[in-house]
């Protein structure tokens, strides 16, 4: 059976039942932080068929980004950083991987005993406060007034960190190429790590990004967050559905509307793929001391006054 | 610093803050660091960021109150070892300043600038330990008492 078909008969027949009143549906109030200038894509899960239009045209568009590493790669001292290599695996399109930033994540479901499945493109949430650029310890990860974040492959050592501290573990590496092989490539460093760029050249040209525009059935809209947000919320209201990315990892740029629960969407994702489950802002927790480094000089200064009216008493 | 217990209050401080600081790079799983018992939180970059933070709330504090008892007590003059010491922390902690910055929501600094904090703090760090190391091999004082 047409696969199309069968997930409109499936939407239409569980939205209703499926839908009850979502924690992430709740009205936006992002703050204005710099986000007003990102841009923000809308992605309606709805209407993906899975058809893989947009990871071709981001394999095309990205081609000349992707990694050409040299090989035979450098042996590591210690022996536990072990090389990684997707260059053989250049094809594989079911995962994200160095030559694969954007996959189709298929999720089988079971919603009050109709069998379905749904279909999402998956790639970077390109995070409004993104930790793979704050936490990159030398700024080889890059965040734009857009609100995009890029690795920039001259400078990232490869060390994963990035992928480490993303909520969704996003990067990928590949071993054999970028700046560690000049430094010491058996000490330092293992590779550079890729993802989605949000298609940045093409975007600085006026030009959409690649996946957006193959997609047949306008899976995605770009502009700007404000916007995005609105629509998403007036799109997850009519359809009774639900939004992914807005509050996530104190919010993303890529905002998720789906007719099903994220928490049942997340519950089908296969082990070891990005999951779609609620993230805290995880650059929060330290900002949130940001204020107490402002207060400690004021209180060491007055230890000290204290301490020096005490003594000046005493004598 | 004449008080033995400040001197080695600064001590643990700055390695502290030092430890924590490289654990920002990817490098004490890699190097087994990590494996070593009551060590593992070193590899957890979450962590290392928050606890570099205290360190740095402490650091701040401390300093202060360094700072303003000098200026009170009026008993010692700091040495040209000192001022030098006195220069870099102060340039770390400008760096870190402006890093703790960048690290809140929006766009703060163009990206080569945050690339240059990045080494700056660094570099700076280990510049702070080689003057500290000579320092202490040389038993150079940061403050001398006032004739
Ligand atoms: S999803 Fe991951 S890789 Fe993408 S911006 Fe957020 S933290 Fe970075
Ligand atoms: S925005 Fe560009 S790089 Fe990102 S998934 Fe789409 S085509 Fe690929
Ligand atoms: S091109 Fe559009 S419909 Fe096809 S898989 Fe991608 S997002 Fe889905």
């Amino acid at each position: 059976m047409n696969k199309n078909i069968s997930r409109r008969a499936f939407l239409k027949g569980s939205i209703a039942a499926a839908c009850t009143i979502s924690a992430s549906a709740v009205p936006c109030t992002a703050q204005k932080t710099g986000r007003e200038k990102h841009l923000a894509t809308l992605i309606d899960i709805r209407k993906c068929i899975g058809c893989g239009e947009c990871v071709e045209a981001c394999r095309e568009a990205n081609a000349e980004k992707y990694p050409v590493p040299k090989k035979p790669f450098p042996k590591m001292y210690p022996e536990r950083s072990k090389p990684e290599d997707w260059s053989d695996k250049k094809e594989d399109r079911d995962q994200l991987t160095p030559y694969n930033w954007l996959f189709i994540q298929t999720l089988y479901l079971n919603i009050n005993g109709e069998e379905s499945s749904l279909t999402i493109p998956r790639r970077c949430m390109h995070c409004v406060n993104p930790p793979c650029v704050k936490l990159c310890p030398w700024g080889a990860a890059k965040q734009f007034e857009n609100g995009i974040s890029q690795i920039d492959d001259s400078l990232c050592f490869g060390g994963s960190k990035c992928k480490n501290v993303c909520p969704w573990k996003i990067p990928q590496r590949q071993s054999g190429v970028g700046l560690y092989l000049d430094v010491m490539p058996s000490l330092a460093g293992n590779g550079v790590m890729y993802k989605c760029d949000r298609c940045y050249t093409r975007l600085a040209k006026g030009e959409n990004p690649a996946c957006i525009d193959a997609c047949p059935e306008e899976v995605q809209t770009i502009g700007p967050r404000d916007e995005i947000i609105k629509q998403a919320h007036a799109l997850a209201k009519e359809i009774n559905g639900y939004i992914y990315g807005e509050k996530e990892n104190g919010g993303t740029n890529t905002i998720y509307v789906s007719p099903v629960p994220f928490e049942e969407l997340n519950k089908a994702a296969a082990k070891g793929e990005p999951h779609l489950k609620t993230v805290h802002d995880t650059m929060s927790d330290a900002n949130k001391l940001a204020s107490a480094m402002i207060i400690a000089p004021f209180a060491g200064a007055a230890a000290a006054f204290g301490k020096y009216y005490k003594s000046a008493k005493n004598s | 610093m004449k008080n033995k217990g400040l001197a080695s209050f600064y001590s643990i401080l700055i390695f502290f803050l030092a430890l924590t600081g490289f654990a920002q790079m990817p490098i004490f799983k890699r190097y087994y660091i990590a494996d070593i018992p009551g060590l593992g939180w070193l590899d957890r970059f979450y962590i290392t960021h928050y606890m570099h933070y205290i360190g740095a709330i402490i650091f701040f504090a401390f300093s202060a109150y360094m700072i303003v008892s000098y200026i009170m007590e009026k008993k010692t003059r700091i040495t040209i070892s000192g001022y030098i010491r006195l220069a870099i922390l102060e340039a770390i902690a400008v760096t870190g300043i402006l890093l703790v910055l960048r690290n809140f929501p929006g766009y703060i600094f163009a990206p080569n600038f945050i690339i240059f904090l990045n080494f700056a703090h660094l570099g700076l760090v280990m510049v702070l330990l080689f003057v500290s190391l000579y320092c202490v091999s040389f038993k150079k004082k940061w403050v001398l008492e006032k004739y």
